[in-house]
């Protein structure tokens, strides 16, 4: 709620005037008069958020003012492009980065674990313009194994062309990927160090079976809630991404919507990203508690 | 999380806010040594340095300056020449030299950035500060307010902000400052909650010392260290953001160079023309990478955990 208020100012006092937006060269004092009675800009601000408000309860998001359909039309579309992308990316990075962290975990400051620090060190320094273009020079121009943009045909699915998808999936699991990996490891390392798994070590049981019964379960609370926070992360990435590779889903949804000043649609968008960021984190809390009796009791 | 913070040396860190400005001088190599001593530090240091020395002179330094269009004999321009002597990172689509503004490019990123960062850390500081000492209801506010800051995705509140206001430095600093803040604010909090019950504290409280007094002169010397990793962690995400916005056409505007936006632009030429786009992104990197390795010299010197959530 507070949130939207926010959004809602913010986005109000943007400068420049969508009527101008939509007319550009031609518009005459005329037709701009009549698009913003049409759009009922003349109305005072509070009265346009309350009803906006009013209408999100119910699910009527308005309409877009440039494309002049209703938003959750326009942006339907898109969020299914970009929970692919994002489920694209999870569905790869998460268990690759967990087996790296733990893999790198086993022996601290062995060859793995100092290749694997470095590999955490850049993938989080790194900007995601920067890996996303990277890819793009090695995979997509050099070696030309995939397309360098994934721009879409007006209603083509990203599930029918998956190649699209792989790089800048590849990009937004880089940042992940360091993430989860380092607290994999750290986890890993601790869970290495107790009593019971040197008790298992020393009963005998082999040493798969000692990772997968033993330090997999208990190293894994951490790391879920890390995953759970990245959520939130991914939809920030998101926005760079979608732009580097001309993907169209939400992130560039949003970029066109603050250029074109259509402000039902930005603040629907910002609306949507600021929420799944906000739930993705109380996931995070949540899920920390639900796994961690501890926390739970205390 | 910061019980194991070294409290053996708040006598010593003491003398900072009591000692003379040689002290001071003091205090910093000594800081320094133990930074190089870890060899992330020894690694990263030297980068930042390098970098610093760049974003400053970087456009005294530079061979051309960095809007000049080169021309050939015959009056064209000389565009997306590969690296040579001449140009020794080649040049852009309109033919200038791209070293140039690699070097020229570094001096707004690393003022907007680090100018933000650095009144973030202050604000950011100073709340935490006041907040954890001040306890109850104020406390209870305060940390609301900054998780409803924190609640929202920073480069969106960048985005929204820079393309209501448009893309002014001093627009994009104070974006970068308030995205700075609550983060700060939570680990001073935390760190001045446990300082609070140390007996030095206790004692100047019974010796009747005002608030600010006790804030400034016993709290805040002690979270000396734990600035300077907050200071180095929060420049990697600034320089990160703004980097992002001048990618995103939202920082500065051409035909200044922006590290950003030459990227973006090199997208273009990639397959013929990779040294466009290598220079800027080379540049970006070394700097985040070198920031972190420093982050992580920092905090093994001073012995304060290594692991952090995002």
């Amino acid at each position: 709620m507070v949130i939207s208020f926010a959004i809602f100012a913010v986005v109000e006092v943007l400068p420049g005037d969508v009527a101008k937006m939509m007319l550009k060269q031609t518009a005459t004092e005329e037709s701009l008069h009549r698009i913003r009675e049409e759009l009922g800009l003349y109305r005072p601000w509070y009265q346009r958020y309350f009803e906006w408000m009013i209408g999100v309860f119910q699910g009527d998001f308005g309409n877009s003012y440039v494309m002049g359909v209703p938003v959750t039309e326009v942006v339907g579309r898109k969020i299914i492009h970009s929970v692919s992308l994002a489920l694209f990316a999870l569905i790869f990075g998460i268990p690759f980065a967990v087996i790296m962290g733990i893999w790198a975990g086993m022996k601290p400051d062995g060859l793995a674990d100092r290749t694997m620090t470095v590999v955490g060190m850049v993938g989080i320094s790194l900007p995601e313009f920067v890996t996303g273009v990277l890819f793009m020079l090695i995979i997509g121009s050099w070696l030309g194994w995939l397309p360098p943009s994934s721009i879409m045909l007006p209603g083509e699915n990203p599930w029918s062309r998956p190649e699209i998808l792989v790089m800048p999936a590849l990009t937004l699991t880089v940042v992940m990927f360091a993430y989860i990996m380092r607290m994999t490891r750290a986890n890993v390392i601790d869970v290495m160090q107790s009593p019971y798994v040197r008790t298992a070590i020393l009963k005998g049981i082999p040493m798969r079976q000692v990772i997968r019964r033993h330090v997999l379960p208990n190293s894994m609370l951490p790391t879920i809630t890390i995953i759970a926070a990245n959520l939130g992360y991914m939809l920030g990435g998101l926005i760079i991404v979608e732009n580097v590779f001309a993907y169209p889903g939400l992130g560039q949804l949003l970029l066109w919507a603050i250029q074109q000043r259509d402000f039902p649609l930005l603040e629907s968008l910002v609306l949507i990203i600021a929420g799944t960021y906000a739930i993705s984190n109380l996931i995070a809390d949540l899920s920390y508690a639900a796994l961690d009796p501890r926390i739970r009791v205390g | 999380m910061f019980n194991n913070i070294n409290f053996k040396e708040q006598n010593s860190q003491n003398d900072i806010a009591m000692g003379s400005i040689v002290s001071i001088w003091v205090k910093v190599g000594e800081f320094l040594r133990l930074v190089l001593r870890t060899p992330t530090g020894r690694v990263g240091l030297p980068i930042v340095l390098l970098h610093a020395v760049i974003a400053i002179f970087g456009s005294w330094l530079a061979p051309y300056p960095d809007t000049l269009f080169h021309l050939d004999d015959e009056g064209n321009i000389r565009q997306l020449l590969a690296p040579s002597w001449r140009f020794i990172l080649g040049t852009d689509q309109f033919g200038r030299d791209i070293l140039s503004r690699v070097m020229s490019g570094s001096t707004s990123l690393v003022a907007v950035a680090g100018s933000g960062t650095i009144l973030g850390i202050i604000g950011g500081s100073a709340i935490g500060m006041i907040s954890g000492y001040a306890g109850k209801w104020t406390d209870e506010i305060v940390m609301r307010v900054m998780d409803g800051l924190m609640s929202f995705p920073s480069l969106l509140m960048a985005l929204l902000v820079i393309s209501t206001l448009g893309p002014n430095a001093i627009f994009i600093v104070s974006t970068v400052a308030i995205v700075t803040i609550p983060g700060v604010a939570r680990v001073m909090r935390s760190a001045t909650l446990s300082l609070k019950e140390q007996e030095f504290v206790q004692s100047a409280r019974l010796r009747g010392e005002g608030t600010l007094y006790i804030i400034f002169r016993e709290i805040f010397p002690n979270t000396l260290s734990i600035i300077a990793v907050e200071l180095s962690v929060r420049l990697s995400y600034s320089i990160l953001i703004v980097a992002s916005l001048g990618f995103l056409g939202l920082g500065v505007q051409p035909p200044s160079p922006d590290w950003g936006l030459m990227i973006s632009q090199s997208r273009q030429f990639l397959g013929s023309s990779p040294w466009v786009a290598l220079a800027p992104a080379g540049a970006v990197a070394s700097l985040v990478v070198g920031i972190n390795l420093l982050t992580d010299g920092i905090k093994q010197a001073k012995g304060l955990p290594r692991e952090e959530m995002p």
